[in-house]
């Protein structure tokens, strides 16, 4: 294998990895408030078709982004209102988003396009394109470096560059900041923050909206940068993959950063080889896409550190007699 | 005086569902004073309370602090007419530490560094002001329940608080910390600020209090200056009837030996060793009970004693060995053995709090040839069983179809006692039998127990309340970081020389000071602070 071929597999790296990470924070905002949620998927879906949909018909790919974090944000509202107003089970909730944006984007994709589910191709203004780094293109031919500033560094999306800068920012707001600091107690201990005088909805609806606005960004990333147009089950189970990075992260910041980048590195790699030859064993193609979940399964046996949920998830919060 | 009252409440009610929890409750709080509100679990303390705290919203009546009418709707509400309450159960994030304990909720602007710098400050002003000295940077986790109860104290005193609520502060407290915190009450009363002091034990108040308030079905039975009462009066106020706060009964008649334990030790999935060579017998017809703070391995010795935990070494009952581990191992083995259990936490072992009382009733027991028709459950004859079992043991209402939950605590007992006694079992293990048990209830629970004894059955009983060991117990082990300190006769021992071997201090002849003992609880009890 040679140097360009490494290179180009860490540039995909980056790109598969990106959905993965901005899912995964979502998760990690809404999961560390207490609000599990098994409808990142759906939301990102949801999101995928909103902006591949408004991009083509408007050309224009920011408001198809607005679009696609809207159609996020409203799914994200159900899921609150089910979970924290309601009071429901979040795990039912999640379910029935995903099931509800699995079914309902081919249905209007199919009525407003008759595309067979999907929406035309997108490009131009109605799509992301690659933001050239100042001096890519000088430092091109420069060896070992150029290579990795022009290919690695430089060309990706803006949303790119904003899900990497996500991560410290996620960190900074949870460690360093008051909103932080409540927000990380309410997944622990609700009862704590309401005796404490701060409203434990108001805290769960911004998590729960942070969620929205990121699997949002997520699911236009995958319809308007990724790939050019909304098809038929785009995510393909990256919503999922985002939770099982989110449990082998032990819900913090910069190990989802290393635990989607992992898993954008299988599927980059997957996606490059048909079957990997190891000399003695010849893994199939599925093994890699099947090694996070494995990997997931692993973590949550015990046998890598031990991965601890804040302890109030999945709860809603009742006061206690 | 002309002073205003620093909490007056007038008229409050407050209804649950069809339960009244306050009637028409009014009552007068002095600055400068500690009130004590007494009354039988259930009877409406904790709900007032919460409703002063903006926890609940009442459903008519006025509240007025310092003379001013206030309005509470909620906890922020509270907290800003400078109240604080210090509730029954914590209410801390157990990862987080002390400072951001103490922090959350009343930060100073949106970054979190300076809160936290101010907070530090604050805090060992605070630990010098009031004997409340806390490392500001240990994880609630690693902090004994004597040290959280102080980060609640000091998340009130940071909020300003000049009322201090306090929900059953001592429950899970040694005696000498319950002193350590009776000493940092007193300091600040004479910082002028006002506490009030929810409890059920008449000695506390009698202790502690300037004036004294007792509660009875959600109505306020009588105010009184505490000097001029007394215990028996209380109770009687409480209860609504004369009550023995004494235990009677007669000198035990210990006959054969019944259970004979050796060597017992227990390491738990953390690896820590919980219990360790642990050996007693236990004869028929006497009662052992086992003093010691909550957490020293009583609770594992149960567990394995019931036959859900694993062990070593050995027990016998009347002389044949019982398997410690592997499959025959369980509580129905323990039970065929003649071996019943009232567990320590009711809600969580003893009852399935959704399932109804008749169902309850046949857990553990389910496979009796009574309780079956066929290959079916005969429920028919379990529901009439139970209707028996809860008029025999007053279980009020006596409705077998009710939830478990919906029955009181102290019902909830007497039910788990009924399933667990009438088995006529020839080792009875009892658990903490009345943890937020009212006082009518402890009387009858404790009348029960002493009569098994007196039909020669083995009892071995646990319970962090010295006043129930003392009553109860025939012989008193002492336990202290998984082993039997030493035993001791009831008639010849004292709270004190009991508190020391709680405290793991062995030569209980020398006159210990009170920092003395600070000082080893503080070190047993995790990653506490030192003294000051």
């Amino acid at each position: 294998m040679d140097f360009i071929t490494i290179v180009q597999i860490l540039d995909s790296t980056i790109r598969l990895a990106v959905p993965l990470l901005l899912a995964c924070l979502a998760g990690l905002f809404s999961e560390r408030a207490g609000i599990f949620d098994i409808g990142l998927e759906g939301k990102m879906l949801a999101a995928a078709f909103m902006s591949g949909a408004v991009a083509y018909t408007t050309g224009q790919v920011w408001i198809g982004l607005l679009a696609g974090i809207g159609a996020s944000l409203l799914l994200s509202g159900i899921h609150g209102l089910a979970s924290i107003t309601f009071r429901g089970n979040q795990l039912i909730s999640g379910v029935a988003i995903n099931f509800l944006a699995a079914g309902l984007s081919v249905v209007i994709a199919q009525d407003w396009f008759g595309q067979g589910g999907r929406t035309p191709n997108i490009s131009g203004d109605a799509r992301f394109n690659g933001i050239t780094l100042p001096g890519a293109d000088a430092i091109e031919s420069t060896p070992f470096i150029g290579p990795i500033y022009e290919e690695l560094l430089s060309g990706h999306t803006i949303i790119v560059y904003i899900a990497f800068l996500t991560v410290p920012l996620t960190w900074w707001i949870l460690f360093k900041t008051r909103f932080g600091l409540r927000l990380r107690a309410v997944g622990e201990n609700p009862a704590a923050v309401d005796t404490a005088g701060v409203s434990v909805v108001g805290l769960r609806y911004a998590a729960v909206g942070i969620c929205g606005i990121l699997t949002g960004l997520a699911g236009a990333y995958l319809a308007t940068a990724l790939q050019a147009g909304f098809v038929k089950d785009m995510t393909a189970g990256r919503g999922f993959i985002a939770l099982a990075a989110l449990i082998f992260a032990k819900w913090r910041p910069w190990y989802a950063l290393s635990a989607c980048l992992l898993f954008g590195f299988l599927q980059a790699v997957a996606l490059r080889f048909q079957n990997i030859d190891l000399g003695l064993v010849e893994l199939p193609v599925q093994f890699m896409d099947a090694l996070p979940y494995i990997l997931t399964v692993i973590i949550l046996a015990g046998f890598v550190g031990k991965a601890i949920p804040p302890r109030a998830g999945g709860q809603p919060y009742v006061k206690e007699r | 005086m002309s002073t205003a009252p620093a909490i007056e409440l007038k008229g409050i009610s407050k209804a649950f569902g069809p339960v009244q929890a306050n009637k028409d409750i009014s009552i007068r709080v002095m600055p400068g004073t500690i009130h004590g509100i007494i009354g039988e679990n259930g009877a409406g303390k904790s709900t007032l309370m919460s409703i002063l705290y903006g926890f609940y919203k009442a459903d008519s009546g006025e509240i007025f602090i310092n003379g001013k009418k206030t309005d509470i709707p909620d906890s922020q509400a509270a907290i800003n007419a400078g109240i604080g309450m210090v509730f029954q159960h914590f209410k801390l994030v157990q990862n987080f530490t002390v400072l951001e304990n103490v922090v959350l909720g009343a930060e100073d602007s949106a970054l979190l560094g300076p809160s936290l710098a101010r907070a530090r400050g604050e805090l060992k002003r605070l630990a010098a002001e009031y004997e409340l000295s806390v490392d500001p940077d240990a994880l609630i986790d690693d902090i004994g329940v004597g040290m959280q109860q102080r980060v609640e104290i000091l998340k009130a005193l940071y909020r300003q608080a000049d009322i201090l609520i306090l929900d059953e502060p001592t429950g899970v407290l040694t005696p000498a910390e319950a002193d350590h915190l009776f000493r940092i009450l007193e300091n600040l009363r004479a910082e002028g600020k006002t506490i009030i002091l929810i409890t059920h034990k008449l000695r506390e108040i009698i202790e502690i209090t300037d004036t004294v308030s007792v509660m009875r079905r959600g109505e306020m039975t009588a105010t009184v200056k505490t000097a001029e009462t007394s215990p028996p009066e209380l109770a009687e106020l409480m209860v609504g009837r004369k009550v023995l706060l004494r235990v009677k009964k007669t000198p035990a008649q210990p006959g054969e030996k019944i259970v004979e334990v050796r060597d017992l030790n227990v390491v738990d999935d953390k690896g820590v060793h919980r219990v360790k060579g642990v050996s007693f017998d236990i004869r028929a017809g006497e009662i052992l009970g086992i003093a010691g703070v909550a957490g020293n391995g009583q609770s594992e010795l149960l567990e394995v004693l019931g036959g859900y935990e694993k062990a070593t070494g050995s027990i016998r009952m009347r002389g044949e060995e019982i398997d410690l581990t592997g499959s025959r191992s369980d509580g129905q083995s323990r039970r065929r053995r003649g071996i019943a259990h009232v567990p320590e936490d009711r809600q969580r072992e003893g009852l399935i709090m959704d399932f109804h009382a008749w169902e309850n009733v046949a857990f553990g027991y389910h496979a009796d040839p009574a309780y079956q028709s066929g290959m079916f459950m005969n429920n028919a004859a379990i529901r009439e069983a139970t209707a028996e079992k809860m008029k025999r043991f007053d279980v009020r209402p006596p409705d077998p179809n009710l939830s478990a939950k919906s029955f009181s605590g102290g019902n909830q007992q007497k039910i788990v006692l009924a399933r667990e006694i009438e088995r006529n079992p020839d080792l009875l293990l009892v658990g903490q039998p009345t943890r937020g048990v009212d006082i009518g209830a402890i009387e009858f629970i404790h009348q029960r127990i002493v009569e098994l004894r007196d039909e020669g059955k083995a009892i071995l009983l646990v319970s962090v309340e010295l006043d129930e060991i003392l009553g109860l117990a025939d012989r008193i082990a002492v336990m202290f970081d998984g082993q039997i300190m030493g035993e001791r006769l009831p008639g010849e021992t004292d709270e004190k020389e009991l508190g020391l071997l709680m405290a793991g201090i062995t030569d209980t002849e020398r006159e210990h000071s009170l920092a003395e003992v600070e000082a080893q609880l503080a070190h047993t009890s995790g990653r506490a602070g030192k003294e000051a």
